[in-house]
């Protein structure tokens, strides 16, 4: 056999164990009851939430609580299942997160807080949410 | 309020530069392959030239339009939507360069005008390559401009490209546009706290510059099927897919030092997708080049050249669309925001795809492939296998970045995908440090096949000294600065040396017979170099600054976070490493000498970016950086915490820097301390409340003369003089020239520092005003409230709150400098290389 073929003979095997791989490292999308019991059972490895900052009646975020050094904060986050958990993320408040519509916290539950690694946000695009600066006006 | 005037012209320009680069680009793209057609006509000249004069009118559109975005930005003409939300007034000219490609107009232009630069040499020594190339380049920038173009398509209201000379009020529904269609900001939003610095001024053109370059070895590929010249475009292409390389690999690399020194994630390298999506077609570049040399020297690995080029520039492609749709919108946080223009970037992506598989496969049965197989003891097979290894690399990175792509597809025919990418840099590490170990053991048997006639049976032989030279340094690496923690890393090292001393070895050999030839044996010694860099630094990357008080800083932190964070009292000594540790107060950067001061020797005037030094300013050494009155420029945001680092006569101070920013809420950044041995990175974890929060409390009422001397918060303090403050003094404090003021000059002592508090009593029109003065950082403040007409003493009401502190994270990593350097060696080689591949390819056409 000529060896440009075993060449892509371990390309193509390579994939396949790559994807086999992929499929086992990969995160995964879970509510906040699912991360809650999966910490609960002793689960450690880190899960995404999805959901959208508590809001008021009249659309003002709220449950919002920054550290007093602004360095760290804790929010509500309302999960797909309507299900509200407390989430604290030991960096300050990203740029944009109380504009954002959906957010993505990554990290997992220690006692009944959700401990967020990461924070990302689905913003709304430029074209519709942006505000004039008051301070900026004349 | 000021009547602005809105320049709509210079944006019409602009507007206008971009629909004739539109339109030229698609004219030129026809002419080209006109002019191909025409090759060996009597009409070959003329419709060369007038291809020529189409794409040089297209050149000088794309000039106009970055002239004029850069105009609008220089000139802070914030009624355009552009300048606003990317610049503002006080940013200084070469951070409007990174305003120019923050937003995803810009970074489109950027790539549009290296294609431009790289087209005119093309032009200029393409020979009969020209036309042919020059048609593909002419598509694709036909594809690139339509997304700045900002058309909407009459009838169907499809929007065609998004245009950066948009006005604001035709971008922001705001009222004030409604009352005052001419209103304009007086300030823009500003640039990213985080983009303002060096490295992200040339980082992007750098990247993209790399991205552009690699258009050429696609449309000579292209070009090479197409019109049927299968072999011969790979010699013209060569050097320029090597450039790519190059300077790809370089701009990448400023990235990632630009994240290191700017971020505090604690590194330089994160695995974040769109880190991930330049990697893989950068991979995939190196692995076409290695390809591309085998099939110059052995007539093997056409059609492997063909898919890796069509690969490459395909992943190319896809970063764009991954980086620029909004699909990575949920697992990054640096892509861009969505501008609607991901079918677009979709079309372009499959355009050139499909296009690309469809003509190698047409032309597939007629494309020569060489009937010998690779000998397993040639310098060729062992390439291949360093191509090999550099392939699965990438695809190895490749399928968990695409998660949020295959969620898209599975969303899209109805299906629902709980699947994320990857969020723990690890996943991607521990295979990708295997394939590391391996290439670099490749590289070194490589070059000893490739540079050695070495027979079957002997291979053993030639490896065996460096081979035992190998384990000899690796013991002896082992014995002296080696703590045992992974083998895997013992794996890495002797990877890393082995890869030095064989291609070491073989540099020697080519620097005595033919220097021009090291350019490889140099750029894998860089790559070896870099290994054993991120092998020590990540390896032995150590959190040097312990918490061995016992406190719990915070108790939402984890017991790991508390300990490993240290608390640093304002002019108190701590311990850390081998360093004792004080924290010397809040400073600013002045931007014309670039010194520190602390906060409390300057003033603020009305202009919140300058401020006024109130008394003489000393450095270290004694000499003079800001005298008094004297007015300086600075960033108002950015505060920097000073550390001093004591180790026996050393003595080096770091200023971590926190950034509030109006827009982004504070962004913290680390200062580095780089010594020979090891890097130590030091950012703040929490910063005490700021200014407005702090509690004062007020206590008994002091009655002193002068040179007397008291406690303030356990501070030893003196007054020290009562005096009328003169004509300068009460210009640079913002007084009238009329009024009569007091100054009350206190001196405190803290443990390394003499500081001073200045009171006044100010009177105006039989008017008093007491302004206190107040020192954050011992937690003290004075108000200064007359005269005692019994005593002739002054009397004063001191007031205190908790003292200065700051909370840092320090780390230490050990031979970083070996990264950096193994960097700079690798670009050295990829220069050299690139050089004589220039060379012969020019001798070729010649």
């Amino acid at each position: 056999m000529k060896k440009q073929y075993i060449f892509i003979l371990v390309i193509v095997a390579a994939v396949v164990a790559f994807i086999f791989a992929t499929s086992f490292d990969a995160g995964s999308y879970v509510t906040f009851n699912e991360a809650k019991e999966l910490a609960d059972n002793g689960s450690e490895k880190q899960y995404h939430v999805v959901g959208e900052l508590k809001k008021d009646a009249s659309g003002e975020v709220i449950g919002i609580h920054p550290s007093p050094d602004k360095l760290s904060f804790s929010f509500t986050l309302v999960d797909d299942n309507k299900e509200e958990r407390q989430v604290f993320y030991n960096e300050p408040m990203p740029q944009d997160f109380m504009k954002s519509e959906k957010v993505v916290v990554v990290g997992s539950f220690r006692q009944n807080v959700f401990v967020a690694d990461q924070i990302l946000m689905k913003c709304p695009s430029k074209y519709q949410e942006e505000n004039l600066n008051p301070n900026a006006q004349l | 309020m000021i009547l602005s005037l809105v320049h709509k012209w210079i944006g019409d320009t602009g507007h206008l530069f971009v629909i004739i680069s539109f339109v030229t680009a698609l004219a030129s793209s026809w002419a080209y392959y006109n002019a191909y057609r025409k090759a060996n006509t009597i009409e070959a000249s003329s419709a060369l030239k007038y291809a020529r004069i189409l794409f040089a009118i297209h050149g000088l559109a794309v000039f106009g339009i970055v002239v004029t975005l850069f105009s609008i930005i220089y000139n802070n003409y914030f009624e355009y939507h552009y300048a606003w939300s990317h610049s503002s007034r006080h940013l200084p000219v070469h951070y409007m360069i990174s305003s120019f490609w923050e937003g995803q107009e810009g970074s489109f232009l950027l790539w549009i005008f290296w294609h431009v630069v790289t087209a005119m040499f093309i032009m200029g020594k393409g020979g009969e390559w020209e036309a042919p190339v020059m048609t593909v380049f002419s598509v694709v920038q036909a594809f690139l401009t339509s997304m700045v173009l900002g058309v909407v398509l009459p009838g169907i209201e499809l929007k065609l490209g998004s245009s950066p000379f948009m006005l604001l009020r035709d971008v922001i529904d705001d009222p004030t546009f409604i009352s005052n269609p001419n209103f304009v900001p007086e300030d823009g939003r500003g640039l990213n706290p985080l983009l303002q610095n060096i490295w992200m001024v040339i980082h992007p053109p750098t990247l993209f510059f790399g991205f552009a370059l690699t258009l050429v070895p696609f449309s000579f590929m292209i070009s090479g099927l197409w019109t049927r010249k299968y072999k011969e475009w790979v010699k013209p292409a060569l050097p320029w897919t090597l450039l790519a390389a190059g300077v790809l690999g370089v701009g990448i690399l400023m990235g990632a030092y630009w994240a290191y020194e700017t971020l505090n994630f604690g590194g330089y390298w994160n695995w974040d997708p769109v880190e991930n999506a330049v990697y893989i077609p950068w991979l995939f570049l190196v692995a076409s080049y290695h390809v591309m040399i085998v099939f110059t020297r052995s007539k093997s690995g056409l059609m492997a050249s063909m898919i890796m080029v069509l690969s490459m520039y395909t992943l190319i492609l896809y970063s764009t669309f991954l980086t620029r749709s909004g699909v990575l919108g949920e697992s990054s946080v640096h892509s861009f925001t969505d501008l609607g223009l991901s079918g677009q970037l979709l079309i372009y992506l499959l355009f050139f795809f499909i296009g690309g598989v469809a003509l190698l496969i047409y032309h597939g049965r007629r494309i020569p492939s060489s009937q010998k197989d690779v000998e397993t003891y040639s310098g060729e097979f062992w390439v291949f296998i360093g191509a090999l290894i550099l392939i699965l690399m990438g695809i190895q990175v490749l399928l968990p970045t695409s998660i949020p792509v295959y969620n898209k597809i599975v969303e899209f025919f109805g299906g629902i995908s709980t699947a994320a990418a990857p969020s723990d840099p690890a996943e991607y590490s521990k295979y990708q440090i295997w394939f590391a170990i391996l290439l670099t053991i490749t590289s070194g048997i490589a070059q000893y096949f490739w540079w050695k006639n070495i027979k079957k049976g002997k291979a053993l032989a030639s490896f065996v000294p460096s081979i035992i030279l190998t384990m000899v340094l690796v013991l002896i690496i082992l014995q002296i600065g080696f703590t045992y923690s992974d083998f895997r890393l013992i794996i890495m090292l002797i990877a890393g040396v082995f890869s030095l001393l064989a291609n070491g070895q073989i540099l020697i050999e080519l620097l005595r017979k033919k220097p021009v030839l090291s350019g490889g044996a140099i750029t894998h010694i860089g790559v070896a170099f870099m290994v054993i860099g991120i092998l020590y630094s990540t390896g032995f990357s150590n959190v040097v600054s312990e918490n061995t008080s016992g406190l719990v800083i915070n108790k939402n932190m984890t017991t790991q976070e508390n300990r490993e964070n240290l608390v640093l009292w304002f002019d108190e000594t701590s311990k850390m490493a081998e360093y004792d540790l004080n924290y010397l107060g809040r400073h600013v950067k002045l931007d014309e000498n670039g010194e520190y001061v602390r906060i409390s020797d300057v003033l603020p005037t009305d202009d919140p970016y300058k401020v006024v030094a109130s008394r003489d300013i000393y450095n270290e050494e004694n000499e003079l950086i800001a005298g008094k009155a004297d007015t300086f420029s600075l960033n108002p945001e950015n505060t920097y915490y000073k550390i001093r680092h004591v180790r026996g006569d050393e003595i080096i101070d770091m200023y971590p820097r926190v950034q509030d920013n109006p827009d982004m809420g504070k962004v913290v950044s680390p200062d580095l301390l780089h010594t020979f041995t090891r890097d130590f990175y030091t950012y703040a974890t929490v910063i005490p409340p700021s200014d407005d929060e702090l509690k004062w409390v007020a206590g008994d009422t002091m009655v002193i003369s002068v040179g007397e001397e008291f406690f303030i918060n356990d501070y030893v303090t003196t007054l020290k003089e009562v005096v009328k403050l003169d004509a300068e003094e009460l210009e640079f404090r913002g007084l009238n020239k009329n009024d009569l003021a007091l100054k009350a000059a206190f001196e405190i002592k803290s443990q390394s520092l003499t500081h001073y508090v200045e009171p006044l009593i100010v009177i105006r029109d039989d008017m008093g005003a007491s302004l206190e003065d107040e020192l954050i950082e011992l937690g003290i403040k004075v108000q200064f409230l007359g005269v005692d007409p019994n005593t002739e003493k002054f009397k004063f009401i001191p007031y205190t709150t908790q003292k200065d502190f700051v909370v840092i994270k320090s780390i230490e990593k050990p031979w970083i400098n070996l990264l950096w350097l193994g960097t700079i060696i690798l670009a050295v080689g990829f220069g050299i290389s690139t050089y004589r591949r220039f060379k012969e390819s020019a001798k070729k056409a010649a």
